[in-house]
C-alpha cells in the first residue's frame, strides 16, 4: 500500500505493508535514529513523534504506530525539532541548560512531547510527560526545564502543515457506512483504530492481522453529538477528546481519564477500541456502566442498542457478531454523584489492579438507586449487584457502606496476579466503596491532592 | 578554572538533538544479520529433544546455534565459569537461552526464536529462600559471617531487646537503552565489538575466549551507553559474544539487541534480601549488640552475587556504632535470572536492615527516630582524639574510643553530625514533625509520615586489585587535546568530569579537550565502571597522564628561557613563562617542534586499602560518602495509595568537580531508591515465570513521581581523602537517601494504630494496606 505524508517538512511516499511500524521505518529505512526504541509496547515514550493533522499537533508512540495510519498527516521526529541552521529549539536549550539529560537515551521523546506541547501552550507538564519515562535523572530537571520555556515563542519550522487528505489505496473507510460495508464483507478482518493494543499483537507477539481496515479516516466515528440531556460519543473518539468533553461534565471521570494511559497513549487510543476490546481491566466500562451509558453496535445497515453493561458477557466474549462493530456510547451529561476511583500500582500511566466507578442516588437521607461498577475484579468489567441491593432503600449512612462494603465480597471473586493479590483487590474495592462515601461527604480522601 | 564548574553534560546538545549514537544507532554495512535468543520455558530441568526445524525454515534465517555449535568456550560468567552462553542440556532458570537465531532482520531473529520446539524433563525448582535453605542450595560453602565483640553477652545483658524480619524485593535495571552489541569480523580472523557496557575489557576477554584467540585480537569499543547501573557490568557477555562468534562464523557483521520484554526475562537484576534482626538497646535506644542474619536469592549463576552480598554486611552497620555484632550472609542458589550489579551494589539492602532497626527501637522506645539514630552515630572525625578541633562538641560524643565497624575498619571522616544538625534545621525537621502529628489527628483516613535517613557509603571495590585505572592523553601540535580513559559513560557524566580534570591541569578551556569512546585498544585491562570509582579512579589517570605531558612541555620551555621549569604556570589557555604568556597552542607547537613526546599513558591505584574478605576484617574502602535525607509522605488508609510530598537532602560530594552532574546524581539517585522501595516490584510465578517483564507490569517512578517539593543541597566541604580535587565519589550513595520515603511510609502507618506496621519492601500499595492492617491490630 502506498502511503504519503510529510516527515519533518519534506513529502515522502512510502510504499508499505499494513503493519510496518513507523519506528521501525524511521530507524531502519529512513535511518533516522534519534527515535529511540525503549519498549516497543508504548509504554516508555523514548520513541514519541509528533503528528499534525488538521486537528492540530499531538504526541504520539510510533513503535506502536502503523506507517498507513500517517496517510495525509505531517510527521515530526526529534530530527527536525531544531531548526533547519541547527539552532536549538527554546525546549532543547532548557534541556541542556537545566541538565535534563544524563544518559540521554529517553531525552529524544521527552524533546518532541515537551516541544508538541509548547506548540499547544499547554503548561500540565507531568500529564504532558507521564508516557516518557526517565531512569537518570528523577525528572526534576526536565519539568525545571519545560516550565523555563512556558510562553517562548514557537518556532515557524515545526508547526506543520499536512497536504490535504487523499484517497487511499488500502482500506481505510471514510464513513461509517464505507466501513460497515467493509466490515461486513471481511468478517473476520481487524479493525485499526488507534493500535495502542492491536499494536503489541504486532511488536509482542507477531500475530498476523489477516485483513485490515485503518478507521482513523472515518470522521462520522469522530463526532461527538450533544444531543441535549446526553452525549453520544463516537467510537472512534480518541481518549483524549474524550476527556476534553467530560472533564467539566464528570469531572472525577475526567480525572480518572487523565490517568489513562499517558498522553500519546489518549491521543491515539479510541474509547470504541476500549469498549470493543472487552479487556477486564480497561477504565472506560466501568465508568460508562455506573453512568448507565448505551451502546450503539452496528453490522451492515442493522443498528441495535444495548446497555453497556449487557455486552460483556465473559473474559474475551463480548456480545458482538462478526462483522459488528460498535459504533457509539451515549453518555448522560449530568451524573453529579458519579465517582471513579482508579488502583494502580504507579498512579500515571499503568493499568489499574482495580478501577471502581459508583454513582448512588440519595434522596431525603434514603438511598434510591446505586450503580457500581468495576473492573479488575472479575472476568469482564462488572457491576455489583448484591452490593447495590444492599443499598437501595436504606439510609445513606457509614453503617449501610459497611454492610455493602462486606457484601462486594459476595459479587466477586477477583484473580490475584502480577498487579494485585485477590485479598488486596477486594480489601481495596471495599475501601473505595468507603471513599465514596467520605468524598461525597466532602471528606478530604485524595492523596492527590495533599501538599506537605 | 574548569573544575568545580556547574558545566552541562558533555554531549548534552547531542542528546537533545537525536545526535547522540548508542550502539543500536550505528550505521552498519550492508548484509549485517541479527540475533537473538531461544528462550526455556521452565525453570528448572534438561531439555531432552529439540527440534529447530521450523526456526531454520522461517523467514529471513540465515542459522541457528546450538551449544554444540560453539567453536570454543560456551561461557558468559563475569566470575567462576558457571554461566553457560547456551544451554548445554540443563535449565536453570525460566528464560535460559537455548538457541541461537541468525537472520536477516531484528523483527525476523525474534519471530523465528518464538519457533523452538523444545522437549524438556522439568523438575520442581528451587524458588523461595525455605526452598533453597532446604536444599541446601547456596554460593560458597556456607554463610559468611562477620563478627564485633561478644554479641551473646552484649544481647544477655541489654535492657531492651527486640527482633524482627525485613523482606526486600530486588530491582529491574530498567535502563531505557536495552542490552545491544554487535561485532564487525576483520582480516586474520580480528574481531571489533561495540557493545553497550559497564567493562569493555571483560567483553574483550570473553569474546577472545569464545573466538579461541588472544585478547589482542579483539578490540571493545563503547561510546556511551543509556544507562547502565550496574546492569551493564556483566549481563551484556551473551550478546557480545553471540554477535563475534556468529560473525565469526558467517564472515558478516552481526548485532544483537534484546527487545525489552527478553531483557526482562533473560538479564539479572537487584538481588532480593530477607535480613532477621535480634538487637539490644539501652533505654536511648543505643544498640550494645546486634545480630544479622541475611539471606538473599542470588538467582542461578554466581555472577558478581559474593561481592553483591559482602557489601550487603559491609553496610549492615549504615551510620552507627554497634557494640558488638555478628552478621551472618546466606547466599541462595535459585531457578531465577542470574541477580547481579545494581547501583548500591548490596549496600542498600544491608543499609535498609539497620534503618528498620532503628524505626524499630524508636517505635519500641516512644522515641522520635532521628533521636534514635543520633545516639548511635559513630564518632565524629572533629572528635577523634588526635584531631582535637572539636572534641567535646554539643554533637560529639564524649569517649570515641571504639570507632570501627564491624569489619575492623577505624571511622576517621565521620561527618553526618555537623550534616544532621544542618538538614534538620535547614528542611524544619522538628516543627514539620509536630505539624503531621496534628494533621494525623484531623485526619481519619489520609495519614501522614515523615523520617530522617542517613547514609554512610564505603568507597572502592573491595575486590582490591580491580581499583586501578588507566588513561591516554595525546596533545596535538595545535594545541587540542584527545582524552582517553578506561572508564564508560552511561550518563553519570564521568567523561566531562574527567574531561574537567584535564582541561584544568592544562589551564585551558572544556572545549580544547575532544572526550573519545572507551576503547580497549587505547587503555588494556581497565575495571567496570562500577562501584562508583569511576571518577575517582580515571580523574586520577588522566591527571597523571596530563601532567606527565605538562612536565615536558615546562621542561621544554624552561630550557628555553632558562627558568626552573617549577616557575612556569599552565592557566586561562595560556603557558605563563619568566613573564610571557603563550598561548597553550603556540606552547604544544613549540614542544612539537622541539621533539617532545606530547602523549603519554597515566595510572592511578588506590591506596591504603587491603581486605580479606572471608575473614570480615580490614580496610576495604578507601573513603566513606555521606548524605541524608528527610522525606515526607501520604498514605490513604482505604487502598494504601500514597505520595512522597516532600523530600530535602543534604549530600557529601566533596569539594564537587562538577556540581550540576553531581545534583543530577542525588536527584536521579533518589528517585530511583524510591522507586525501589514503593512501586517496583518484581513479580514470579510459582513456576518460576517472571511476570513483570515489561514497563507494562514493571512501574518504575513515572514524572508525577517525583517528589514535588525536592530540596537538595550539597555539603560544603573537601574529601579527607588524597583524591582527584578533593571530589568524592557521587554514583551510588545518594540511591540510598530512598530510603527515607520507606521509612517516612512506616512512620504514616504507624499513626493508625498502636502495634508495630512491620512494613516490608517495596511498599507498593497493597503492602501499605497490609501494614494499616497491622498497625490497627
Amino acid at each position: 500500500m502506498n502511503v504519503t505524508f510529510l516527515l519533518n517538512g519534506e513529502t515522502v511516499e512510502v510504499n508499505t505493508h499494513p503493519t510496518q511500524t513507523l519506528l521501525d521505518w524511521l530507524r531502519e529505512t529512513r535511518g533516522l535514529t534519534g527515535t529511540k526504541e525503549g519498549c516497543n509496547e508504548g509504554d516508555c515514550g523514548a520513541c514519541s513523534v509528533m503528528i499534525t493533522d488538521e486537528r492540530g499537533a499531538r504526541s504520539l508512540n510510533a513503535c506502536i504506530l502503523f506507517v498507513p495510519q500517517l496517510h495525509g498527516k505531517a510527521v515530526r521526529t526529534v530530527e527536525g525539532i531544531a531548526a533547519p541552521d541547527g539552532t536549538l529549539h527554546a525546549v532543547q536549550q532548557a534541556m541542556v541548560d537545566n541538565h535534563g539529560s544524563q544518559c540521554g537515551f529517553c531525552t529524544p521523546g521527552f524533546v518532541v512531547s515537551m516541544a508538541t506541547a509548547h506548540l499547544n501552550g499547554r503548561t500540565d507538564h507531568d500529564d504532558v510527560l507521564a508516557g516518557n519515562l526517565c531512569r537518570c535523572t528523577g525528572y526534576a530537571p526536565i519539568i525545571r526545564a519545560a516550565k523555563a520555556v512556558e510562553g517562548a515563542a514557537v518556532p515557524d519550522h515545526v508547526i506543520d502543515h499536512p497536504i490535504a487528505p487523499k484517497t487511499t489505496d488500502f482500506p481505510a473507510p471514510e464513513t461509517s457506512d464505507a466501513l460497515a460495508e467493509w466490515y461486513a464483507a471481511h468478517p473476520n478482518g481487524t479493525l485499526i483504530a488507534g493500535a495502542t493494543d492491536v499494536g503489541l499483537w504486532v511488536t509482542k507477539h507477531f500475530t498476523d492481522l489477516g485483513d485490515v481496515a485503518f478507521l482513523n479516516r472515518c470522521k462520522d466515528l469522530q463526532q461527538i453529538d450533544d444531543q441535549g440531556d446526553t452525549l453520544r460519543i463516537g467510537a472512534g473518539v480518541t481518549m483524549t477528546d474524550v476527556l476534553a468533553a467530560v472533564r467539566i461534565l464528570h469531572p472525577s471521570f475526567g480525572d480518572m481519564i487523565r490517568r489513562y494511559g499517558s498522553d500519546q497513549v489518549r491521543n491515539a487510543a479510541t474509547i470504541g477500541g476500549n469498549i470493543a476490546n472487552g479487556s477486564p481491566i480497561g477504565d472506560n466500562p466501568p465508568a460508562l456502566i455506573a453512568m448507565g451509558a448505551t451502546l450503539h453496535l452496528r453490522r451492515g445497515d442493522t443498528r441495535r442498542d444495548t446497555p453497556i453493561e449487557d455486552f460483556f458477557i465473559a473474559y474475551g466474549k463480548q456480545d458482538r457478531q462478526p462483522g459488528e462493530f460498535v459504533e457509539a456510547v451515549t453518555i448522560p451529561k449530568s451524573a453529579p454523584a458519579l465517582r471513579c476511583y482508579k488502583l494502580s500500582k504507579r498512579f500515571d500511566q499503568d493499568i489499574s489492579a482495580v478501577c471502581g466507578c459508583f454513582k448512588i442516588t440519595v434522596a431525603d437521607g434514603k438511598i434510591t438507586d446505586a450503580r457500581i461498577a468495576f473492573g479488575g475484579m472479575a472476568g469482564t468489567p462488572k457491576r455489583a449487584p448484591l452490593s447495590e441491593a444492599a443499598l437501595v432503600g436504606r439510609p445513606w449512612s457509614f453503617d449501610t457502606i459497611q454492610t455493602a462494603a462486606a457484601t462486594l465480597a459476595e459479587d466477586f471473586a477477583p484473580l490475584s496476579d502480577m498487579r494485585a493479590s485477590t485479598a488486596y483487590r477486594m480489601d481495596a474495592a471495599q475501601g473505595q466503596l468507603r471513599r465514596y462515601f467520605d468524598d461525597i461527604n466532602g471528606v478530604e480522601t485524595d492523596v492527590l491532592g495533599v501538599t506537605a | 578554572m574548569s573544575v568545580s564548574k556547574p558545566l552541562p553534560h558533555d554531549a548534552a546538545k547531542l542528546h537533545v538533538t537525536g545526535q547522540a549514537r548508542y550502539v543500536d544507532d550505528v550505521p552498519m554495512p550492508a548484509g549485517t544479520l541479527h540475533l537473538a535468543f531461544g528462550v526455556s520455558s521452565i525453570a528448572r530441568g534438561t531439555f531432552t529433544a529439540i527440534n529447530l526445524d521450523a526456526v531454520r525454515a522461517a523467514k529471513g534465517v540465515r542459522a541457528v546455534l546450538v551449544a554444540q555449535d560453539l567453536p570454543f568456550a560456551n561461557d558468559v560468567s563475569p566470575s567462576v565459569h558457571d554461566e553457560p552462553m547456551l544451554s548445554d542440556g540443563p535449565i536453570h532458570y525460566c528464560g535460559q537461552p537455548i538457541f541461537l537465531v541468525v537472520a536477516d532482520t531484528h523483527l525476523n531473529a525474534r519471530h523465528a526464536a518464538r519457533l523452538g520446539d523444545i522437549t524438556y524433563d522439568a523438575q520442581t525448582p528451587i524458588l523461595t529462600i525455605e526452598d533453597a535453605l532446604a536444599a541446601d542450595a547456596r554460593f560458597e560453602d556456607g554463610p559468611r559471617i562477620y563478627t564485633k565483640g561478644d554479641v551473646d553477652t552484649a544481647l544477655a545483658t541489654a535492657p531492651n531487646r527486640l527482633q524482627g524480619r525485613l523482606d526486600m524485593g530486588g530491582q529491574e535495571h530498567f535502563y531505557l537503552e536495552g542490552q545491544a552489541a554487535l561485532a564487525l569480523p576483520q582480516e586474520g580472523g580480528d574481531m571489533v565489538v561495540q557493545s553497550s557496557t559497564q567493562h569493555p575489557t571483560e567483553i574483550q576477554h570473553k569474546v577472545a575466549d569464545a573466538l579461541g584467540v588472544a585478547m589482542h585480537a579483539v578490540r571493545v569499543e563503547i561510546r556511551r551507553m543509556g544507562g547502565g547501573f550496574g546492569g551493564k557490568e556483566s549481563q551484556g557477555n551473551a550478546l557480545a559474544v553471540s554477535c563475534a562468534v556468529a560473525a565469526q562464523l558467517t564472515g558478516k557483521p552481526c548485532k544483537m539487541r534484546y527487545d525489552r520484554d527478553d531483557d526482562m526475562i533473560i538479564t539479572g537484576k537487584r538481588h532480593d534480601f530477607r535480613i532477621e534482626y535480634d538487637v539490644g538497646y539501652d533505654p536511648d535506644g543505643r544498640i550494645s549488640g546486634i545480630v544479622f542474619t541475611h539471606y538473599t536469592r542470588c538467582g542461578w549463576a554466581q555472577d558478581l552475587s559474593l561481592p553483591v552480598a559482602d557489601r550487603a554486611m559491609l553496610h549492615a552497620d549504615n551510620a552507627y556504632l554497634l557494640g558488638a555484632a555478628r552478621i551472618t550472609s546466606h547466599r541462595l542458589k535459585t531457578n531465577m535470572q542470574s541477580a547481579t550489579a545494581f547501583r548500591g551494589f548490596g549496600g542498600p539492602q544491608g543499609m535498609l536492615g539497620i534503618e528498620r532497626v532503628m524505626d524499630h527501637i524508636a517505635h519500641a522506645l516512644g522515641k522520635d527516630a532521628a533521636d534514635v539514630r543520633r545516639v548511635n552515630y559513630y564518632g565524629a572525625a572533629d572528635a577523634q582524639p588526635t584531631s582535637g578541633k572539636r572534641f567535646g562538641a554539643e554533637h560529639s560524643p564524649k569517649q570515641a574510643v571504639d570507632n570501627t565497624t564491624p569489619y575492623d575498619m577505624p571511622v576517621t571522616d565521620f561527618i553526618l553530625h555537623e550534616m544532621t544538625d544542618k538538614l534538620l534545621t535547614d528542611c524544619d525537621y522538628h516543627a514539620r514533625k509536630k505539624a503531621v502529628a496534628d494533621w494525623n489527628a484531623n485526619h481519619a483516613t489520609l495519614k501522614k509520615g515523615i523520617a530522617f535517613n542517613p547514609v554512610k557509603f564505603g568507597i572502592s571495590f573491595t575486590l582490591t586489585h580491580l581499583n586501578q585505572a588507566g588513561a591516554l592523553v595525546h596533545v596535538y601540535a595545535d594545541g587540542s587535546i584527545h582524552l582517553n580513559h578506561g572508564g564508560t559513560e552511561m550518563g553519570q557524566g564521568l567523561f566531562q568530569k574527567v574531561a574537567q580534570v584535564a582541561a584544568a591541569r592544562f589551564g585551558v578551556d572544556i572545549s580544547a579537550v575532544k572526550i573519545t569512546a572507551t576503547d580497549t585498544a587505547k587503555v588494556p585491562n581497565t575495571s567496570a565502571t562500577a562501584a562508583s570509582s569511576g571518577t575517582d579512579l580515571n580523574g586520577m589517570a588522566v591527571q597523571n597522564a596530563c601532567d606527565t605531558i605538562r612536565a615536558r612541555i615546562a621542561d621544554c620551555l624552561a630550557e628555553m628561557h632558562n627558568v626552573a621549569p617549577d616557575t612556569i604556570t599552565f592557566k586561562d589557555d595560556h603557558v605563563h613563562v619568566a613573564g610571557h604568556s603563550i598561548p597553550f597552542a603556540q606552547a604544544a607547537k613549540t614542544a612539537y617542534e622541539n621533539r617532545v613526546s606530547l602523549s603519554a599513558t597515566g595510572f592511578y591505584k588506590t591506596p591504603d586499602v587491603a581486605w580479606d574478605r572471608i575473614a570480615g576484617k580490614g580496610r576495604p574502602f578507601f573513603y566513606f560518602a555521606y548524605g541524608a535525607s528527610v522525606s515526607e509522605v501520604v498514605i490513604d488508609t482505604n487502598t494504601g495509595e500514597n505520595r512522597i510530598l516532600r523530600v530535602d537532602i543534604l549530600h557529601d560530594a566533596g569539594a564537587s568537580l562538577n556540581p550540576a552532574l553531581d545534583i543530577g546524581q542525588i536527584e536521579g539517585g533518589f528517585v530511583q531508591g524510591a522507586g525501589w522501595l514503593t512501586t517496583e516490584e518484581l513479580v514470579w510465578d510459582d513456576k518460576g515465570s517472571l511476570r513483570t517483564h515489561a514497563p507494562s507490569t514493571y512501574k518504575i517512578p513515572a514524572c508525577s513521581d517525583r517528589p514535588s517539593v525536592f530540596n537538595i543541597a550539597l555539603w560544603d566541604g573537601e574529601n579527607r581523602a588524597e583524591t582527584v580535587y578533593r571530589s568524592k565519589a557521587v554514583g551510588e550513595p545518594p540511591f540510598m537517601l530512598g530510603i527515607s520515603t520507606h521509612a517516612a511510609l512506616a512512620n504514616a502507618v504507624a499513626a493508625c494504630g498502636a502495634a508495630y506496621p512491620d512494613l516490608q519492601a517495596p511498599a507498593t500499595a497493597e503492602e501499605v494496606l497490609q501494614a494499616v492492617k497491622r498497625a490497627r491490630g
